[in-house]
């Protein structure tokens, strides 16, 4: 016994930081209304070290990757969200995503509170950023990151309100492809040799309609009552597959049709290991093979949902899935959906027209509007308009920071309270401006993207929602904190926008007109010169130390030299 | 023009034709929403309805009803930023269900593609251009035309490129590109490469103007037929219409064509399949393009398919005419300046006689244009109380009132002589032709710059007689050939020449009645698309060529 002492004592000095840190995984298939196959991955790592903490030095990686644990030390990181995608996620369609992203990519990050130069440390996270994700993040700068006052509130915990350690950028014209998927997956902790990671073959997952991979990190609760807390990190991808184009006519899907891999094994180091089929719309005309006699039940986006679970860590799970005979059911509106167009001709002005749908039959409920417009579309903010079935909506809450030409971009946040079963039209006005011939990018005839405009809002919901925490809920449905029982939380994005510019021909002619009239000028400029100017001999002034030799020989009364 | 001269027939046929508009030109809307779905687009209608200002008796049509149906191919992966448009008119009768069928099977298999960068609209319009019109206000959002529709539910963002389809039988020997759209703009050149590239990929005969490509271009009827092309091709944009779909979407900066199928007999015979083919390259290649079409001319003449005249070419050309007016103008200037440069010297009188010059010229110059602002502003409003008062139908009663108020102009000189309190000195008349050649030679070069061919058919009938005109000269004689090459006469005379052109030539009285069906139809256009040809003509060209008119009676 006195042996084994210290050994247990070692043990007991180790276990409760080891132990807690977590990783579970999670795949929900969800057959979608217009026949498509909606996958959607979740990884979530806890990584449960005290970061409230001052001047604690964490050197401790265990499951949490340690490329981002140590960016979220180094720059006071409260909270980080950034997500790419590729495609637009047709609401009208598809209904709501479990976590959605505005096409391209988008990065929202909150400092600490402690944080003194927030836009130094902001320059310096999206560069290690983007070295990180080998993507564009390096081109975020001043001029498109805006600091919302109401649209982006914390997910994690904390109270903070105060928008100046906000900041948020998009990029819509990044495009996303493996390279952003590898070093993506090489933050899980089996990477991609074991789990549901084993899915991810990217010839696959980019031959699709809509691909979207994103890491969310913030702080948490461990347990309910809070009484220890931990970082998070979330890694979520979401694909949707179309079968029309490869399923030659058929609606039958199986993991090895969609990803050209099955399932073998579920990641040793995770807690949890499960797979998710979405059967609610026909539970009976679906037929999954291999059956599963696990059915979970969950609330996610106002909608009481069925679902087949399959657990990997059990043995007998293993086999591909697919389903037969889907029948399709009536499309259901999604109850809030917005668009975005540019409306108007010419390169001098134009409008931009926000419409949000609100399709509920009877609930009028708020929407937040975010907008961020580039500064070379000069917005004329007395013509902004709020329609609502034909009449004037006016907006309860306006935020507005104008432009300031090639420093930052404007941002339009609106609170507006949205009418039962209505379109509601947001127009403003904007000037094209003329760019300085170096501003221009190197294809100026394709246009200029404007980002995605966010609504935000508190949907009411047809079902209660559970607002108590618990452990064993999916975790799908537990990203967004339920507040209260009759709502939820939506983020629509816009389309983002693409418009052209006033662009000078950069072609051959412009370039000969160019180089005619610099040529015509220098030599013009030179004749001219020459033929007004008048000629005078001028007198060479005597060197310095002449002078100075003259200077000494006029006090001593000598003759000067000449 | 003659179906309805009679009152009561007439009647007979407009009560006809309002109501039965909708239910004769009927599309099958709900068919076309079903095919298009069960493709796996995305689809949407919209409605528009229309009055025109005056019955069009070569469509006949009135009151236009009628829905537009869309569907959307939503590129995998894209972000709805860009979108590509292939549209196919569905006229009354089966004159163009031959391309909406080709629309139809070319989205079912571009469908199941993948290469897809930007969305593909598929649009089937109804009532050609008043359709389109409609369409693309309703997806811009603007009005211009005082079009009345439904809003757009679906959109793809910014449209790249356009191209119009028209089969109008189910055989075809060869394709005809039409470039010329509304005002005379033009597509991109490279649009006209992309088609003839793939034609001669394809093997298919392609034609412009409807004219083929000879090889023997220095031999004279190599030479001849060239020119007879160019010409062609000159006369249909000086007219300022859409002469296909495509025409109207060069307004919103869309590089836009139509592909029409001709069967003109031959033995040689061009199947569904390739057209196909043809389409789905030109559409692929249209798909690739990272920027919009910029990179060549946009200002061109084509005397055969594969070549064609650059805007260095031919400006020179009008540049020539246009120089005539200002030498002659500078020749004024010195004229009217030569006394004011005695006065210098000390004589004081010499300054009197430009004063009451300059309210001379400003008379005839308000006169004038008020003429114009008539012919711009009455045949259309007065057409009920013509229709009352004369046995005609509307349009000619519109028609007539616009020929009966240009004649009306040209009895202006003794009018003006009576309004003047002293007569015209010679001093007056040079202020008058000085301010008449400086406004002809602004407005030439306007036009000029933005519909070459019109400004250069004017400037070849107005400039000689402009520049040598004095009141001085034997004045039954010139003023017989001022009228000859006023602007309606020339208007007369490119009806018989681009007959004679297309090799269908007419006689007087056809002619005539060709030319009167001409005035509504530029009139129609105004108030349907926004052609600008009528009001540059009305407001502008006319009344600059009644002030010269107002100068050979000078007295």
């Amino acid at each position: 016994l006195d042996s084994r002492l210290p050994l247990v004592i070692f043990l007991h000095a180790l276990t409760p930081a080891a132990a807690r840190d977590e990783f579970q995984e999670e795949l929900v298939i969800r057959p979608l209304h217009s026949g498509d196959i909606y996958a959607s991955f979740q990884f979530r790592t806890l990584w449960d070290t005290d970061f409230l903490q001052e001047g604690q030095k964490v050197s401790h990686y265990r499951l949490f990757p340690k490329s981002l644990g140590q960016v979220l030390s180094k720059f006071s990181v409260r909270e980080l969200h950034i997500s790419f995608s590729q495609g637009f996620w047709r609401t009208m369609q598809w209904g709501q995503p479990f976590i959605p992203s505005p096409p391209g990519a988008e990065l929202w990050v909150w400092f600490h509170d402690t944080v003194s130069d927030v836009d130094g440390n902001w320059k310096e996270l999206t560069n290690v950023l983007s070295g990180i994700f080998c993507a564009s993040l390096n081109f975020i700068d001043l001029t498109n990151t805006v600091q919302p006052s109401a649209s982006f509130k914390p997910l994690g915990l904390g109270n903070a309100t105060d928008h100046r350690f906000l900041r948020y950028a998009t990029l819509p014209r990044e495009i996303v492809c493996t390279e952003n998927l590898t070093p993506w997956k090489k933050l899980l902790p089996c990477g991609s040799k074991a789990g549901l990671a084993v899915l991810m073959k990217s010839e696959k997952l980019f031959h699709s309609s809509f691909h979207s991979q994103a890491v969310h990190i913030r702080p948490i609760c461990q347990d309910e009552q809070c009484s220890s807390k931990a970082w998070e990190l979330r890694q979520t991808l979401n694909v949707v597959f179309d079968l029309h184009t490869s399923g030659q006519g058929k609606k039958e899907w199986s993991l090895f049709k969609m990803f050209s891999r099955t399932l073998t094994e579920a990641c040793p180091l995770a807690s949890s290991s499960k797979v998710y089929v979405d059967i609610t719309d026909n539970p009976e005309l679906f037929e999954l093979s291999p059956a599963t006699p696990l059915l979970g039940q969950a609330v996610v986006l106002g909608d009481r949902r069925t679902y087949s679970v399959y657990d990997l860590s059990r043995a007998e799970t293993f086999g591909q899935l697919r389903s037969f005979n889907l029948l399709l059911r009536d499309m259901l509106r999604p109850l809030l959906h917005a668009e975005r167009y540019v409306a108007g001709f010419g390169l001098q002005t134009g409008e931009i027209h926000t419409v949000i749908y609100n399709n509920h039959p009877y609930r009028a409920f708020p929407v937040l509007l975010m907008d961020s417009v580039p500064w070379y579309l000069q917005l004329y903010i007395h013509t902004l308009t709020v329609t609502s079935k034909s009449r004037d909506n006016k907006p309860s809450y306006i935020h507005y920071q104008p432009a300031k030409d090639r420093h930052r971009p404007h941002l339009l946040e609106m609170l507006i309270q949205l009418p039962p079963h209505s379109m509601t039209e947001v127009t403003v006005q904007f000037e094209r401006a003329l760019l300085k011939w170096t501003e221009y990018t190197p294809d100026p005839n394709h246009g200029f993207y404007v980002g995605s405009s966010v609504v935000s809002a508190l949907v009411p919901s047809m079902v209660a929602m559970r607002t108590n925490f618990t452990q064993d809920q999916p975790l799908f449905s537990s990203f967004v904190p339920v507040k209260e029982e009759s709502s939820y939380f939506v983020r629509v994005y816009t389309e983002p926008l693409l418009v052209n510019l006033p662009t000078p021909d950069f072609s051959m002619p412009y370039n000969v007109i160019c180089l005619t009239c610099t040529v015509v000028a220098v030599g013009y400029g030179s004749f001219y010169n020459l033929l007004t100017r008048t000629f005078q001999v001028d007198e060479p002034s005597p060197p310095l130390s002449k002078r100075l030799a003259n200077l000494i020989r006029r006090i001593r009364g000598v003759p000067l030299l000449t | 023009m003659g179906l309805l001269s009679d009152p009561s027939r007439r009647k007979v046929l407009t009560g006809l034709l309002t109501r039965l508009n909708t239910p004769i030109c009927g599309m099958p809307v709900e068919w076309l929403v079903k095919a298009m779905q069960s493709r796996g687009l995305e689809v949407f209608t919209q409605s528009f309805s229309r009055k025109l200002p005056f019955p069009d008796e070569n469509k006949e049509r009135y009151m236009v009803r009628g829905t537009n149906v869309y569907g959307i191919l939503r590129a995998p992966r894209a972000p709805r930023t860009e979108a590509l448009v292939i549209t196919a008119p569905c006229s009354p009768g089966n004159t163009n269900n031959q391309a909406v069928a080709l629309l139809l099977a070319l989205a079912q298999y571009f469908r199941n593609q993948i290469y897809w960068a930007k969305d593909i609209i598929f649009l089937v319009n109804e009532h050609d251009l008043i359709g389109t019109q409609a369409w693309l206000e309703g997806y811009h959002h603007t009005n211009i035309t005082g079009m009345e529709y439904s809003p757009l539910q679906g959109r793809a963002g910014s449209i790249q490129a356009a191209l119009s389809l028209e089969l109008s039988s189910d055989v075809i020997t060869s394709l005809d590109l039409v470039l010329e759209g509304l005002n005379g703009q033009l597509p991109n050149l490279d649009l006209a490469n992309l088609f003839y590239a793939f034609c001669q990929k394809l093997g298919v005969l392609c034609t412009i103007q409807g004219k083929l490509q000879r090889n023997d271009w220095d031999t004279a009827e190599g030479y001849t037929h060239a020119a007879q092309t160019m010409m062609l091709m000159v006369l249909k944009q000086a007219c300022g219409r859409s002469w296909g779909d495509h025409g109207l979407f060069l307004r919103y900066h869309i590089e836009a064509a139509s592909v029409r199928g001709i069967n003109s007999f031959r033995h040689y015979k061009t199947d569904a399949t390739t057209i196909g083919r043809l389409l789905e390259g030109m559409v692929r290649k249209l798909n690739n393009l990272l920027e919009r079409l910029h990179q060549s001319y946009f200002f061109y003449l084509l005397p055969s398919l594969s070549r064609f005249v650059s805007i260095g070419y031919y400006m020179p050309a009008f540049g020539l005419l246009a120089v005539i007016l200002l030498l002659r103008a500078l020749d004024l200037w010195v004229h009217l300046g030569a006394p004011a440069l005695a006065a210098v010297d000390g004589v004081t009188e010499a300054e009197q006689p430009s004063s009451p010059g300059v309210l001379t010229v400003l008379t005839p110059v308000v006169i004038s244009h008020l003429t114009g602002v008539a012919l711009y502003l009455l045949p259309v409003h007065l057409q009920e109380m013509a229709v009352e008062h004369f046995p005609v139908s509307e349009t000619e009663a519109v028609v007539l009132t616009a020929i009966a108020i240009y004649t009306a102009g040209l009895a202006l000189p003794h009018n003006t002589q009576r309004l003047l309190s002293g007569e015209g000195t010679e001093q007056g008349w040079k202020v008058l032709k000085l301010t008449a050649l400086l406004y002809l030679a602004v407005l030439l070069g306007c036009t000029a710059l933005i519909n070459f061919s019109l400004g250069f058919i004017l400037a070849v009938t107005l400039v000689p007689i402009t520049a040598s005109i004095t009141p001085h000269m034997p004045k039954a004689l010139y003023a017989l050939v001022m009228v000859l090459l006023s602007p309606a006469f020339t208007i007369l005379y490119c009806v018989f020449i681009y007959q004679e052109l297309i090799e269908a030539p007419v006689s007087v009285s056809e002619g005539w009645m060709l030319f009167l069906s001409v005035i509504s139809q530029g009139i129609l256009d105004h108030a349907l698309y926004g052609s600008l040809v009528y009001p540059l003509l009305a407001l502008f060209i006319y009344p600059c060529w009644l002030m010269f008119w107002n100068i050979l009676f000078w007295n």
